[in-house]
């Protein structure tokens, strides 16, 4: 490493050649030599199998993807039955991950920051109630908590037997049921205009973050606001809102939306797990802010709560966010275990794909290219969101 | 420097004697304080009577399963009656002891490496010596020791031997990746970046699918690979992708100075890095290593989803026995104790562990 002079050819003559060895570094010949036995490795493995492929009689190639799948999905977004294309069905796949993974990083999240918040409130026993909770949840292997969330939403009563929380929600071994917002008779005009109201408040709270002025007094001021006019536009253009709320009709539950078993057990396994692992993130971010800023804060004469929102969390978030990234996409990934309990997600579809079709490697390859690209986007984003935050916290006043 | 700031007044602000002043203020400080503590008392007495009653109260202890389906409680005669189905899944009976004594061995393996008293050379030899003679009892030898098909091993010692066997294969693995993402040879550099970012990319259920599906395609025709082994192939592949971040954490940590003084008294690159880097890099990241090898425990019952019998596994067939069928919360509840002591355990043993590495390199 520090002995490039010996080993660097020397390009005497500067420019991109020069620039390139000095940046590839010493030993090139070496490197390239690496670099080809990983390729030769890759293409013994990828002969092989195209050959044992070719064995088995299947030949390799994507055209699987146009051709009719066979099977059913107990549930999707978009509307899909037998016969339809293995591409269609990767897709629905797809969508319930997502479906399930943004669920379960807003509830983790919530549900995160409120045990972090108690772990630090100072009252014992709520803490050391917080304190067991995280370490059972974190010591014990994700998927049996999944298959004992399984077990419980199965051995749940019949729907005329359902449990029922606050009259609004049932929870029953045919899915939880609960209720749901509706929106009717909203003209075309009416809807533009909710766009626009909405599209307004969220460039307002996006600019006011630019030049600070985001405090929470203003936040909710124009908050309200925006709620007033959305009412308004509600009630002039006629339209009917209604929250639905489920409801025992006969032997079933009508109205409200419904989550199947498999879907509200991988929903609360992931959400109680994940919750755990925020909440720890979210207390060690606290703690980082050292005591004196509290202090300095209470010289300058500020109460507690803007000593927290203007001096502690900002620099809290600077510690919180890159870990929370890591958690999001841990859960992402994790979210994959729903194949073992039978929700229909990417991994469960393309398993399955693999089986049906023999085209095990395509599938695994678009399984892997896919993951990848989640992975990629949402680092994206998280580091987008993490540089505005550090930005602002160490530029000079 | 700062420990001891923070550890003095805090030591000293709490004089014995004051527990109960101290235990009133946490509980009753203010009036929100006691708010809080009365509805967090509410919430308990809400789940604790129930869970208790399923637990102890209710539960039946012994007997058959028509006892346990009599009763409201847990069955715990289930687990008196499956424990060894559990523990050991198909393993022929008559050759238990050895599965057992491999999970004895591993496990005294595993309180060796944990004593700080015990890190020499000879541990290093001792490893794949340990690891040998675990899989030696597990599978047999033709000829001398009756042969046991990998197919009716289970429980415990599957879980043990793979967690154990991946771990140690995939940290020199590691070791290698992190220098080379730290060296200044960008072709290597390259390599190793994109080896872990796209291993850390994709979740482990589809590296074991690819160990099941893609593996047995990929060797030369006409050979084969025994499931386990290709398991644990992938997964050590796997897991060196997150151990390499841990260990590239240490090289980060050890001046740049090391370096160049050892390359003052002539050393070359290995020499350095076995000599001066290395040994300081790795002892700073042991408890990191140690969470991430509490992790890898738990992942480990991802095996289930590829039908291997590992712990998780065994339990959930064991309540699928047609004459104790269906009591699976015992079964789980089991071996998340299993679990759970693993975890907790070793969690304990990591934040010692730094705070004894800590002091000596304070002293």
């Amino acid at each position: 490493m520090t002995d490039d002079s010996k080993t660097v050819p020397a390009f005497a003559k500067a420019g991109p050649l020069r620039d390139f060895a000095a940046w590839w570094g010493p030993r090139p010949l070496a490197q390239v030599a690496v670099f080809l036995a990983v390729i030769a490795l890759f293409y013994m493995l990828a002969s092989n199998t195209v050959a044992s492929m070719a064995r088995i009689g299947i030949s390799p190639g994507f055209g699987f993807l146009d051709r009719a799948a066979n099977f059913e999905i107990g549930e999707s977004p978009i509307a899909f039955g037998a016969g339809d294309t293995y591409a269609r069905a990767i897709l629905a796949g797809l969508l319930n991950t997502f479906k399930v993974a943004a669920l379960g990083c807003v509830l983790a999240t919530v549900l995160g920051v409120a045990l972090g918040v108690a772990r630090l409130s100072g009252n014992l026993l709520l803490s050391g109630l917080v304190r067991w909770y995280v370490e059972i949840v974190r010591n014990t292997p994700l998927l049996l908590q999944l298959f004992l969330w399984v077990a419980l939403a199965h051995a749940l009563p019949g729907p005329r037997q359902a449990l029922v929380l606050f009259d609004a929600v049932f929870l029953t071994n045919r899915g939880v049921f609960v209720p749901r917002p509706v929106v009717d008779g909203l003209p075309a005009w009416g809807m533009a205009t909710v766009v626009l109201v909405l599209g307004a408040w969220i460039v307002h709270l996006w600019s006011g973050r630019r030049r600070a002025t985001n405090t929470p007094r203003r936040v909710l001021v124009s908050g309200v606001a925006t709620f007033i006019a959305l009412a308004a536009i509600l009630l002039l253009a006629g339209a009917r809102v209604a929250v639905e709320v489920p409801a025992l009709a006969g032997f079933n539950i009508r109205g409200g939306a419904s989550l199947t078993p498999e879907f509200a057990a991988l929903l609360a396994g992931l959400t109680v797990k994940f919750s755990a692992a925020i909440s720890e993130v979210v207390r060690a971010g606290i703690l980082s802010v050292r005591a004196g800023q509290w202090e300095a804060g209470r010289a300058l004469g500020l109460r507690d709560g803007q000593i927290m929102w203007r001096v502690v969390l900002p620099q809290a978030l600077r510690v919180i966010t890159p870990l929370t990234t890591s958690n999001y996409l841990d859960l992402i990934k994790d979210s994959s275990l729903a194949v073992a309990i039978g929700y229909p997600d990417l991994v469960s579809i393309v398993n399955t794909t693999a089986n049906t079709t023999g085209q095990a490697f395509e599938a695994l390859l678009i399984l892997i290219l896919v993951y990848l690209a989640i992975n990629l986007g949402v680092s994206a984003l998280m580091n987008l969101y993490n540089r505005r935050i550090a930005l602002r916290g160490e530029a000079p006043a | 420097m700062t420990a001891i700031e923070l550890a003095v007044p805090r030591r000293m602000a709490r004089p014995p004697g004051r527990a109960l002043t101290t235990l009133r203020r946490g509980l009753f400080g203010s009036w929100l304080n006691g708010l809080v503590t009365l509805a967090t008392v509410a919430l308990l007495a809400v789940i604790v009577p129930p869970l208790l009653r399923w637990l102890v109260i209710d539960a039946t202890w012994s007997g058959s399963a028509a006892d346990c389906r009599a009763g409201d409680g847990a069955c715990w005669a289930f687990i008196a009656a499956k424990i060894r189905f559990i523990l050991l899944a198909f393993y022929p009976a008559e050759l238990q002891w050895r599965p057992v004594l491999a999970c004895v061995l591993m496990l005294g393996l595993l309180a060796a490496t944990a004593l700080p008293r015990f890190w020499r050379r000879e541990l290093a030899i001792a490893w794949p010596a340990v690891i040998a003679a675990c899989w030696l009892l597990m599978a047999g030898l033709p000829g001398l020791i009756a042969p046991v098909s990998s197919n009716q091993w289970g429980g415990l010692p599957v879980t043990l031997i793979i967690w154990a066997v991946c771990f140690a294969s995939a940290l020199p693995l590691a070791v290698l990746l992190a220098l080379a993402r730290r060296s200044n040879m960008a072709g290597l550099r390259l390599l190793s970046v994109a080896y872990i970012e796209l291993m850390r990319g994709i979740p482990m259920v589809a590296i074991l699918y690819f160990a099941m599906l893609i593996l047995p395609m990929a060797l030369p025709a006409g050979q084969s690979m025994d499931k386990i082994l290709r398991a644990i192939i992938m997964i050590a592949l796997f897991w060196a992708a997150y151990i390499a971040e841990v260990v590239r954490g240490g090289l980060q940590a050890v001046p740049e100075g090391q370096r160049e003084a050892a390359a003052t008294l002539g050393l070359g690159y290995w020499r350095i890095m076995q000599l001066v880097v290395l040994p300081q890099a790795l002892r700073v990241v042991i408890p990191g290593l140690v969470n991430q090898a509490i992790g890898f425990l738990l992942a480990t019952s991802l095996l289930a989803v590829i039908g291997i019998f590992d712990l998780l596994n065994a339990a959930k067939a064991s309540a699928a026995d047609p004459s104790w069928l269906g009591f699976y919360d015992e079964a789980y509840l089991v071996v998340a104790a299993i679990y759970f002591a693993f975890g907790y355990g070793g969690s304990r043993y990591s934040l010692w562990l730094e705070r004894r590495l800590h002091r000596e390199r304070r002293d």
